[in-house]
């Protein structure tokens, strides 16, 4: 779910796509041979990938993605074979669906059962129901962001990016599936509802909220909301962190109609040509010390509860927005896939709300 | 031409066939079949479809009125420096290109914080208590962004055409006894039509094919026809609507560069 680089990939997109075609594909000669990995933009410190080739003699070639659709028609058409992969759950179900994972042998990926927290290999089952596919490396929910100076009453509920005394105020997660999460969970309903007249009403209640929404922004949510441009606006718990230390007037809730947890997992292309070398990397993510580093470095909850155990700062390590306690909230629930009909209505909806 | 010459053709010619012909192919494959592959024209007549039509509509309309916008701006501007000397005509020149040495990208984006609720210019208004503007995550803002990337595209062939005027050709004109309105509009404006169709296609093109203008300065509320497409390739993971509504972007570009060569015949504005 890290959509940090959006606006950089627009730039990519729109200037220069004919020499995105140059990828990876090198493969000099190491000792060991190499692991090609493709995971999220600045998603990982990159001195732990230093770290490994130096620990194992694996040459690691690594690329990154900006969305989880820009990712799977490059990983399906086998364009560039990558071994690890790092996406998200719901495409993580559809990409089990199609056949393209290759299921983990857990004897070379000691550390992922040491040190993974039970209760994420339990979330994990919503789209990966025998827990053969995937090591989940970050996890995190999508809520609220507002700056207490900016609000008269604290914010609570979803409800309230409705109310009009926020108008011109209010920033929204531009991307389909995180919009319709809050609409559908406002009308109470389920986040991966495919029922047209659940869905009719969600269109219906973002069409209502449009005129109070200052803008639709991605990455840009961060960055508004530190410079005080709006009082309320939805962002993933992994930004919360960062933009608190930033703007100390800024604080985080997970509304109390519930909400959307999601996690990113390492897993294995089927056709992947390095397997025992994409094990020990994912052997060596989870390890105690580099999820640790990791974690410092991006601010997305590690699900590794021997990295979390390492951390200095008990403010950080006991912090509800990096790892509040699950089973205190109700209705908090994993994207599933929705196959490709129930895709096509979410998107046609989306325009209509978009064009509207 | 000797074969010779044909010879040295070569590298374009695998340029063009790997980055423009192979290209448009897929474009053309994938908008005229469906998910199983098989043929269909639904991705092309998805256009007619509201959400469409309307982002269409309002993409034309935006950048209509900034093609027009950027003439307005631009045309007396090049009349005057075609009329000054070699020097100092050069650097006024340079002053207009040097914004494009900087990506397009963050121009846009420092124009995002420059029009912000709480941005610079507000600020500054602030400051001087003066009434705010508020036109960012509007059309208006949208606008503004074309204009600004697009004009020096408008401007240079303007300029082109209008240096090349032969002074005698004017001299003659006041002779015979018009006044310098009459020259303008019976000598001036004619034989600037190449420059003028030219500039109309570099700026009225990537007005209407743009998505990060509106997506930046529009904040997502405002959905053109470009949004459209990148969405369906980005987010909906559907290529071949994506493709389809792109043929018929296509179909807009194309007409107006049929009006370009039927004006334009010399292509004497052609050349930036």
């Amino acid at each position: 779910m890290k959509k940090r680089n959006k606006t950089m990939t627009l730039a990519v997109l729109a200037l220069s796509f004919p020499m995105v075609l140059t990828g990876c594909g090198s493969t000099k000669g190491s000792a060991n041979g190499e692991v090609i990995v493709y995971n999220w933009g600045e998603y990982i410190d990159p001195d732990t990938i230093d770290m490994f080739e130096e620990e194992t003699g694996i040459k690691v070639v690594y690329d990154e993605f900006e969305t989880n659709e820009i990712m799977y028609p490059k990983v399906e058409s086998g364009a560039a074979s990558y071994d690890v992969v790092c996406p998200s759950d719901y495409m993580i179900s559809k990409m089990i669906e199609n056949d393209m994972l290759a299921q983990l042998n857990f004897d070379n990926i000691p550390n992922a059962r040491k040190n993974i927290g039970a209760q994420y290999f339990e979330q994990s089952k919503s789209f990966d129901p025998d827990n053969q596919y995937s090591v989940p490396y970050c996890w995190g929910t999508v809520g609220i962001l507002y700056n207490k100076t900016m609000v008269e009453e604290p914010i609570t509920s979803w409800a309230q990016l409705w109310d009009e005394k926020y108008s011109d105020n209010i920033l929204m997660q531009d991307s389909v599936r995180d919009a319709f999460m809050v609409a559908e969970k406002l009308n109470g309903f389920s986040m991966n509802t495919v029922d047209p007249a659940e869905l009719e009403t969600a269109k219906n209640s973002l069409i209502e909220q449009k005129p109070l929404v200052q803008a639709y922004v991605i990455d840009q949510v961060r960055d508004k909301m530190i410079g005080g441009e709006a009082a309320i606006g939805v962002i993933y718990s992994g930004e919360a962190i960062y933009t608190q230390r930033e703007n100390p007037d800024l604080e985080y809730v997970i509304p109390e109609e519930g909400t959307n947890v999601w996690i990113d997992s390492w897993v294995i292309l089927k056709d992947a040509p390095n397997k025992e070398n994409a094990e020990k990397f994912i052997d060596f993510m989870c390890r105690d010390d580099i999820a640790l580093k990791n974690f410092e470095y991006i601010t997305y909850s590690t699900p590794n509860d021997a990295a979390r155990e390492l951390i200095t700062d008990e403010d950080i390590k006991n912090s509800d927005i990096a790892f509040p306690d699950l089973s205190q909230y109700h209705n908090l629930e994993t994207y599933v896939y929705l196959g490709e009909d129930g895709d096509f209505l979410y998107n046609n909806l989306w325009k209509e709300v978009k064009s509207n | 031409m000797t074969s010779k010459n044909k010879w040295l053709s070569t590298p374009y010619v695998l340029w063009s066939v790997m980055f423009i012909i192979i290209p448009l192919g897929m474009i053309f494959y994938y908008g005229l079949t469906d998910r199983t592959g098989a043929f269909t024209l639904q991705n092309i007549t998805a256009i007619a479809t509201a959400e469409h039509a309307k982002a269409l509509w309002l993409s034309l309309l935006l950048s209509i009125i900034s093609t027009v916008i950027c003439f307005l701006l631009a045309y007396p501007l090049a009349l005057i420096l075609s009329n000054m000397k070699v020097n100092q005509h050069s650097f006024i020149i340079l002053i207009f290109i040097l914004p494009m040495w900087m990506n397009f990208l963050l121009r846009t984006l420092a124009w995002q914080t420059l029009l912000e609720k709480s941005g610079v210019i507000n600020s500054v208004l602030n400051f001087l208590h003066l009434p705010n503007i508020n036109i960012i995550n509007t059309p208006y803002a949208i606008i503004l962004g074309m204009v600004y990337n697009f004009l020096p595209f408008m401007v240079l062939p303007l300029y082109n055409v209008l240096s090349k005027i032969d002074k005698n050709v004017l001299n003659a004109s006041r002779d015979l006894g018009a006044n310098s309105v009459h020259t303008f509009f019976r000598i001036i404006l004619p034989l600037s039509i190449p420059g003028i169709i030219s500039g109309i296609t570099m700026v009225f093109v990537p007005a209407l094919t743009t998505f990060v203008i509106s997506t930046l300065l529009g904040g997502s509320k405002i959905l053109l026809i470009g949004n459209v497409i990148e969405q369906e390739f980005t987010q909906a993971s559907n290529w071949h609507l994506g493709s389809g509504l792109s043929i018929v972007l296509m179909i807009f570009i194309i007409l107006n560069m049929i009006a370009s060569a039927i004006f334009d015949k010399e292509g004497e504005g052609s050349m930036l």
